[in-house]
């Protein structure tokens, strides 16, 4: 234990913003001499900000999937496509590939940032020793691929701007490209609200 | 964010040049100098604490230039032309950004406009600032403030997924209509590559590597 010993055992602080290590005084609103910025040991209010967002993006991420998300026009044919059925019109109408990459991105993503961030949300309140390295490599999982799911409001966007002919062939953005858009922000904003140094605060007989 | 000037002389002088701490797990180490290619991890949870930067602050300063000029490309030239009964459209980013605008997605315009132009844009000219000062030894004015918004700024730019994005939209528009890549497509990809590059530097590290000239 002692050979890896952490930040508040030695009476020392790490700034979140600039990585200087600092002595920790017990001050309230410290700040880092460094940078400027508030020095705190753990993320403030992490958990609860963690749930808010996630919860919410959770809401929002209902209607981004049920309401369509973009509207093609072509010769008078009117076809709403939902992020569900984009993916699988790419599958069968010539790219299985990129459908892989589309459904990747705006589906398995996001669910994986809910289940993720929900794990370690729960296992930070039951202050469990369980599989602790492998918990810490999902946040930082989750950290890394959590922004590529903007994908698809790329996607959108690109096409509306490109396809206008009028009658004969426009694409339309519908409401649940901005659900899906604000879904993957708040996502965001979730997992930087987590601090993974919960997952390593509980007591550590075992180390 | 509130450097009340009485607590910050409770806290004692830095401690960083010598101890380190993991970012993800609050363990603490000493710092090693790293050979070539060496990537120190964090015994306990395994996340990088440190990388060997190869990078010097002129050669920082060089990519930043070249990262701005390829930004301008970008911007400039048109993604992708697409064709129909003899008709052409051109994209920009811009036309994108306003027609998501005029068509009852402002969030999305904003959210684009932040993530592939604002933040980008911002995160360009900060680091190409404090580089230029850097790189003769000295701090630019507002170095620390600048150092704050640059953490902040570092996630949400999101050039890299536009180029994928671009490579979606081109076969999907495929299926109906007769698509080309412009310029601006390869000005974007050069982009992706050169960001690839930047994220292997940690740019904490520049408050190190640029110390600070005593008054």
């Amino acid at each position: 234990m002692s050979a890896l010993p952490r930040a508040h055992e030695l009476g020392l602080i790490g700034c979140h913003i600039c990585g200087l290590v600092c002595r920790d005084t017990q001050v309230e609103h410290a700040a880092c001499p460094r940078c400027g910025a508030a020095l705190h040991r753990r993320k403030p209010a992490s958990c609860s900000r963690t749930w808010a967002l996630l919860v919410a993006a959770f809401l929002l991420y209902i209607p981004a999937n049920v309401l369509p998300i973009m509207r093609t026009v072509s010769l008078g044919d009117v076809d709403d496509n939902t992020i569900l059925s984009g993916v699988v019109e790419l599958w069968v109408k010539g790219s299985p590939d990129l459908a892989v990459i589309v459904f990747t991105a705006s589906i398995v993503v996001p669910m994986m940032k809910f289940l993720v961030l929900s794990t370690l949300l729960l296992s930070v309140h039951r202050g469990t020793n369980w599989a602790r390295t492998q918990r810490a490599k999902l946040y930082r999982l989750v950290e890394f691929i959590g922004y590529w799911s903007m994908l698809d409001v790329f996607v959108v966007s690109l096409l509306t701007a490109l396809v206008q002919f009028g009658f004969f062939s426009q694409v339309e953005p519908l409401p649940g490209v901005v659900y899906f858009g604000l879904t993957v922000v708040l996502t965001m904003l979730a997992s930087m609200s987590f601090d993974p140094r919960l997952i390593w605060d509980c007591k550590d007989e075992d180390d | 964010m509130n450097p009340s000037s009485s607590s910050i002389e409770h806290v004692q002088k830095a401690l960083t040049p010598t101890l380190l701490i993991c970012e993800h797990c609050d363990t603490v180490y000493r710092r090693r100098p790293l050979a070539r290619g060496d990537v120190a991890r964090c015994v306990r949870c395994h996340a990088v604490l440190e990388r060997h930067q190869r990078i010097g602050l002129n050669a920082m300063f060089a990519l930043v230039l070249t990262v701005m000029v390829v930004f301008v490309q970008a911007n400039v030239w048109p993604i992708i032309t697409l064709g129909f009964n003899g008709k052409q459209i051109h994209t920009t980013l811009w036309g994108i950004i306003e027609m998501m605008w005029r068509e009852h997605s402002q969030v999305v315009a904003v959210l684009a406009a932040g993530t592939l132009f604002v933040f980008p844009l911002c995160k360009m000219l900060l680091l190409g600032w404090l580089l230029a000062y850097g790189r003769l030894g000295q701090r630019a004015p507002g170095f620390a403030p600048l150092m704050v918004v640059l953490h902040y700024i570092g996630p949400w730019t999101m050039s890299e997924v536009f180029v994928l994005g671009v490579l979606v939209s081109i076969v999907k528009a495929h299926l109906y209509f007769d698509v080309t890549p412009d310029a601006g497509v390869f000005a974007y990809a050069a982009l992706a590559l050169l960001i690839t590059i930047f994220s292997g530097i940690d740019l904490r590290r520049l408050w190190d590597k640029i110390p600070e000239v005593g008054p």
